[in-house]
């Protein structure tokens, strides 16, 4: 691991959903910090800042992680989606996008990037989750608005529609 | 007029605010690009829960890299004046601390600085030096005559006392054959939104005027609380809403004292600044609910009628009184009798101060304090009389024919028909199968109880249901207050495209979508069509004082003036198209993008060409439809009188019911609860949108089940607040919500113009106190508080547990503000104890093994002077620490204390360490601390605190071990190293 100078700026490249990002920073710098306020990628939200609460939920490499956990410097190199990155274009959601919208599975929406990244990473290995583990997954976020319940049912149908989609392509 | 069947009231739509939020392009107040040049502010809180402020040092701040300046209550004291309450009481409540903190949390200095980390680092810095005064967190112990004082011009801690009868409560008591009674705690929680407060602010010096955008959620009656604190009219204090706000559930009222403190701030620096809080700062400085000890006596017939009540509430507001408190304990006042019908009430009704943040606004507002008690007393009354609980409920409830119904302290309740409410829950929710399921579990042996509460959940507040605190007297004086003013704008654009503005400051509830819904029917176009915004700015928008998101007002208030003013609108435009068509305006449609006649359809216009004619054409508009380009209209409902001299109140417009019930089992072992079935039936009025009402429900069920189970802003005794993060104020996570039957009943409101009433927050004082009545229920208890967490219902199931004997330690008394930790344990190094004890006294061997110590300086043999920097879950510091050592018995024992402080806390404490040989020449190093830390890491909850303990005297070890295993011939190092330790976490003898 290469040693960092605290007081220096230091420049960080790595894939930002799928293009070339690179932002300088210096090493104490947060992950949710640098990418919501040197590009602007503001979906990514900051609940706690203690690891607790999940709005902050990133895909690293793949895997969640909470990017307010996360120094700005260990993104170098890594493959990092974000919120922004979910839908196929602009104008359409992803098939879980829709499912939330469709169940009412958000209302202020403060947490939803982050629930959202952790479901997106777990339907990717688990198509046929039971409510039970949705559940579980979920109980790695804190939503203060909704309860939970729709979400769950939104996360069901969306895996069910996924399935579908896999088996006709 | 020209009404027609709704088509999309009553539709669960999708929201048009979702598909941004689904995408991360919401704009939360965070998102927004500040102007270039902000900077960004960082808050020094007190960390004493009451002290007098000795001195405050900013020279090594201000020197600080980044830092344009730290402010103080002296830079403030000329540019604001203090923030006014609900009542005149001589109680200065600033937004920053004035000579003295009165709570854990309180501003004591805000730093501001080119961006946030450089703020934060000079907050480190600043020394102050406070000199701690006795405290007082109990609301009884605040009312005793020797009680600390908080504000001495009040002379006592009580704020406010009122008496009020209403009826012939007197008589009643004296004839009736029982009397049952309850004492009750309601605990401080809070609706604790995901998104934390958040103010951008600036000051135009020429214009001697203050731009502010928070994310404040009204009332607006509070912008002229702000305008007045930084002594500006109104007119000079534009406040700006951002379009997103992350929830808020009343909590966000509270970030105007900040908005001033910040805008202050600004025109302190002559540049915009930014503060955006943190979770620790939110959870302890943000807003509380009021806590409350209320003593509920009932009149009882003996088959469970209930001829009068008694109330004595003490309302327990914190440190100081913050606008529009007291409102908490008058928001109710109109329904104490809350479902029944009971014509005799007395009230003693009194405000207390003590030594915790002030409270304000949170979802429910006052309902679940009364319905706690109301309900536990329905429940004692069952248990007392033996009857059936639901019995009890059922006989006094308010007659189906009695709507609209004027209650005993002068609330009128709209309507409803609550006995079929009941039945029809009882019988839907499946009540027997219910009834069964407890009998099996008890037969088995389990903990099984049912729970009921029936609740009427208020909504649309009457802005003078505050003044009720006031007596008829002082109220003359003041002059009226009443009403519930709601205002919205139409306005139709040269394309006739439609655009509706309100001023209900949404987080989160779909307000837009429903507003499109409402237009959309009016106008006969797709709800698509209409654009709605809801970014306030009151520099440019129609607003009122009772604007904004709070007492479920925005289905039956906003939503209704936004319909009246589209039909407002509407009967212009078909006046205009009438003259088009030459038809009768009365004889007109509008529907499908049209304007037709009902009698002959192929006189017909599209709307858009009829909506821009006063922009093109204003001359071919006839003289009663002039101006069709924009309606504002605001709606105040008569029905929202100022309070009687009789101190009767219809304290709130609409008056919704619900009726909940559930099965709980508790775990004998544990004491957690598991909740079997929840059963919620709400009769809400007209639905507007059935999915978002769900969503209310639900979400409400959840925020209470925390409150019933798991959530509390807890203090100790002292003053320590005990609950900073989320692994200490624990919200429900998706593993605790069960899923519940949600039953619904309609009984338009005949005072709203859609017939909506509030929906918000009904669970929030139903579902505490359901819960609570089915765990009282499952255990046979008499009194129970909340939160029923598994640690006090154990307690109930088995007795309270033995305290751990302490052998080592007499226990020590804690200071204010202080929190305490105890440990032990135990290491095996290879060296043989005289030279471990050698190392232990080593200045250098301490430097290297302590964690986090930058230089141990020894001023004596004994003692030490050591600087370091210790992180505690999320709050790390930097810190002076003074141990000593004494005792010294070499080389078996010996005693360190020490004390630590910096600007996050301070700590004092003490540990003995032994030194035993073991078999293999080694030695067996066993120690114990014992100590008590204080401000901002005391705030940090005690599994991040013990564990850091823990870890960092863990490391202090292994470090030295392996300091003995290299350095064999190097002597003395131990004693420093522990003392460092030791004091950090409070260690001292
Ligand atoms: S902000 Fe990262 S977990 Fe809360
Ligand atoms: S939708 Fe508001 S916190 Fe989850």
């Amino acid at each position: 691991m290469p040693r960092l100078n605290a007081g220096t700026r230091h420049v960080v490249r790595f894939t930002l959903n799928g293009r070339p990002a690179a932002f300088e920073v210096e090493p104490r710098m947060l992950l949710t910090d640098a990418l919501r306020h040197l590009l602007g990628a503001t979906g990514t939200h900051v609940g706690c800042e203690h690891g607790v609460c999940g709005c902050c939920t990133v895909l690293i490499d793949g895997m969640p992680a909470r990017a307010c956990l996360t120094l700005a410097v260990q993104a170098e190199g890594c493959e990092i989606r974000t919120i922004e990155g979910l839908a196929p274009s602009p104008a359409r959601l992803s098939i879980l996008q829709a499912a939330f919208r469709r169940h009412h599975a958000l209302q202020c929406g403060f947490c939803t990037a982050g629930i959202l990244m952790s479901l997106e990473a777990f339907l990717a290995t688990r198509p046929d989750p039971s409510a039970e583990e949705l559940r579980e997954v979920l109980s790695g976020h804190l939503c203060r608005c909704t309860g939970y319940a729709p979400m769950i049912a939104a996360a069901l149908e969306a895996a069910a529609k996924l399935r579908e989609d896999a088996v006709h392509v | 007029m020209l009404a027609q069947q709704g088509k999309w009231i009553g539709q669960s739509v999708e929201r048009v605010e979702d598909a941004a939020l689904l995408n991360g392009r919401g704009r939360f107040i965070d998102d927004l690009g500040a102007k270039p040049g902000t900077l960004h502010a960082a808050i020094l809180r007190s960390p004493h829960a009451h002290a007098d402020i000795v001195s405050i040092d900013t020279a090594a701040a201000r020197a600080s890299p980044g830092v344009a300046a730290v402010i103080t209550a002296a830079e403030l004291a000329d540019i604001t004046a203090p923030l006014v309450a609900g009542v005149r009481a001589p109680i200065e409540t600033r937004p920053i601390a004035v000579e003295r903190v009165r709570y854990v949390g309180e501003p004591v200095a805000v730093v501001v600085a080119a961006d946030r980390y450089l703020a934060e680092d000079a907050l480190d810095f600043i020394e102050v030096s406070y000199k701690p005064r006795p405290t007082v967190i109990d609301p009884l112990a605040a009312l005793a005559a020797d009680a600390p004082v908080l504000h001495e011009g009040l002379g006592s801690n009580l704020v406010s006392e009122r008496h009020f009868t209403y009826g012939d409560p007197e008589r009643a008591f004296a004839s009736a054959p029982h009397r049952v009674s309850v004492s009750v705690r309601y605990p401080r929680n809070t609706g604790s939104p995901m998104e934390t407060y958040g103010v951008i602010a600036e000051y135009d010096p020429h214009e001697g005027a203050y731009d502010i955008l928070a994310n404040f959620q009204g009332p607006f009656s509070i912008h002229a609380v702000m305008a007045r604190a930084l002594k500006v009219s109104g007119n000079k204090l534009r406040l700006r809403l951002p379009p997103n706000s992350g929830g808020s559930f009343g909590v966000k009222q509270g970030v105007a004292p900040y908005a001033v403190l910040i805008a202050a701030a600004a025109r302190i620096v002559g540049r915009p600044v930014k503060w955006i809080e943190d979770r620790l700062e939110h959870l302890s400085a943000s807003v509380s609910a009021t806590s409350r000890v209320t003593t509920l006596s009932a009149a009882v017939e003996n088959d469970g009628r209930i001829v009068a009540l008694d109330w004595d509430q003490i309302e327990d507001c914190g440190a100081y009184l913050r606008a529009p408190e007291p409102a908490t304990l008058y928001r109710m006042h109109g329904n104490l009798n809350g479902a029944y019908d009971i014509r005799h009430i007395r009230v003693r009704n009194r405000v207390v101060l003590t030594n915790k943040i002030p409270s304000g606004l949170v979802r429910g507002f006052g309902g679940p304090q009364v319905y706690y008690a109301l309900e536990r007393l329905m429940q004692r009354i069952a248990v007392t009389l033996k009857l059936d609980p639901l019995d009890v409920i059922r006989r006094n409830l308010i007659p189906a024919g009695a709507f609209p119904y004027r209650t005993a302290s002068g609330a009128l309740y709209d309507s409803g028909d609550y006995a079929r409410a009941v039945a029809l829950a009882v019988e839907k929710g499946g009540l027997d199968d219910l009834r069964r399921r407890r009998d099996e579990a008890r037969a088995a042996g389990r903990l099984y109880g049912i729970g009921y509460a029936a609740v009427v959940e208020p909504s649309v507040s009457n802005m003078g249901y505050i003044t009720t605190v006031l007596t008829a007297e002082e109220r003359r004086r003041a002059g009226p207050k009443n009403g519930a003013q709601a205002t919205a704008t139409i306005t139709l654009d040269p394309l006739g495209s439609v655009t509706v503005k309100v001023a209900s400051a949404p987080q989160g509830q779909g307000h837009r979508t429903v507003l499109a819904q409402v237009v959309a029917d009016v106008f006969g176009l797709s709800k698509d069509e209409i654009q709605v915004s809801t970014e306030l700015d009151t520099a440019k928008d129609a607003w009122s004082i009772a604007s904004g998101n709070y007492s479920s007002r925005f289905a039956p208030a906003v939503a209704g003036a936004a319909h009246l003013a589209a039909v407002k609108l509407r009967s212009k435009l078909a006046r205009i198209a009438a003259a088009q068509l030459n038809v009768r305006a009365e004889d007109l449609v509008f529907a499908g993008g049209k304007i037709f006649s009902r009698t002959n359809p192929d006189a017909a216009l599209p709307f858009a060409r009829v909506a821009a004619t006063s922009h093109w054409a204003p001359a071919t508009v006839p003289d009663d439809a002039k101006d069709a380009l924009s309606e504002t209209l605001f709606w105040t409902p008569p029905e929202l009188t100022a309070p009687t001299d009789a101190d009767a109140i219809n304290s709130s417009l609409c008056h919704g019911f619900i009726f909940d019930f559930c099965g709980v089992e508790v775990d004998r072992v544990t004491g957690k609860v598991r909740i079997d079935r929840y059963v919620t039936m709400h009769d809400c009025g007209r639905v507007l949108h059935p999915g978002m009402v769900e969503g209310q429900i639900r979400g409400g069920f959840a925020q209470a089940l925390g409150a019933a189970l798991y959530e509390e802003l807890a203090y100790r005794e002292d003053g320590a607040f005990l609950a900073g993060t989320f692994a200490d104020y624990l919200l429900p996570t998706a593993t605790e919500v069960p899923d519940i039957t949600i039953l619904h009943m309609e009984s338009p409101s005949p005072f709203t113009p859609l017939g909506a009433k509030g929906v918000g927050e009904g669970n929030c004082m139903s579902t505490p106190v359901c819960i609570a009545n089915a765990v009282a229920d499952a255990l046979g208890a008499e009194a129970i508080d909340l939160p029923l967490t598994p640690a006090k219902l154990a307690a109930l199931v088995h007795g309270e547990e033995p305290t751990p004997p302490r052998d080592m330690f007499k226990p020590r008394v804690s200071k204010p503000g202080e929190r305490r930790i105890i440990g032990a344990g135990e290491t095996r190094v290879r060296a043989a104890p005289e030279l471990v004890w050698k190392m232990l006294l080593d200045t250098d061997v301490l430097a290297s093994v302590i964690p986090g110590a930058h230089g141990v300086k020894k001023l004596s043999e004994t003692r030490f002077l050591a600087d370091v920097t210790l992180g505690v879950g999320p709050v790390k510091g930097r810190y002076k620490a003074e141990i000593a050592l004494s005792d010294l018995d070499a080389p078996k024992a010996a005693r360190l204390s020490g004390s630590i402080s910096g600007a996050l806390g301070n700590g004092e404490g003490s540990g003995v360490v032994h030194l035993a040989p073991d078999a293999q020449g080694g030695t067996v190093i066993s120690y114990t601390y014992e100590g008590a830390v204080g401000g901002k890491v005391a705030a940090i909850g005690d599994r991040l605190l013990d564990g850091a303990a823990k870890v960092v005297i863990g490391q202090f070890f292994a470090a030295l071990a392996r300091q003995i295993g290299a350095e064999e011939h190097r002597p003395g190092l131990m004693a420093r190293l522990l003392a460092r330790l030791l004091a950090l976490f409070g260690v001292r003898r």
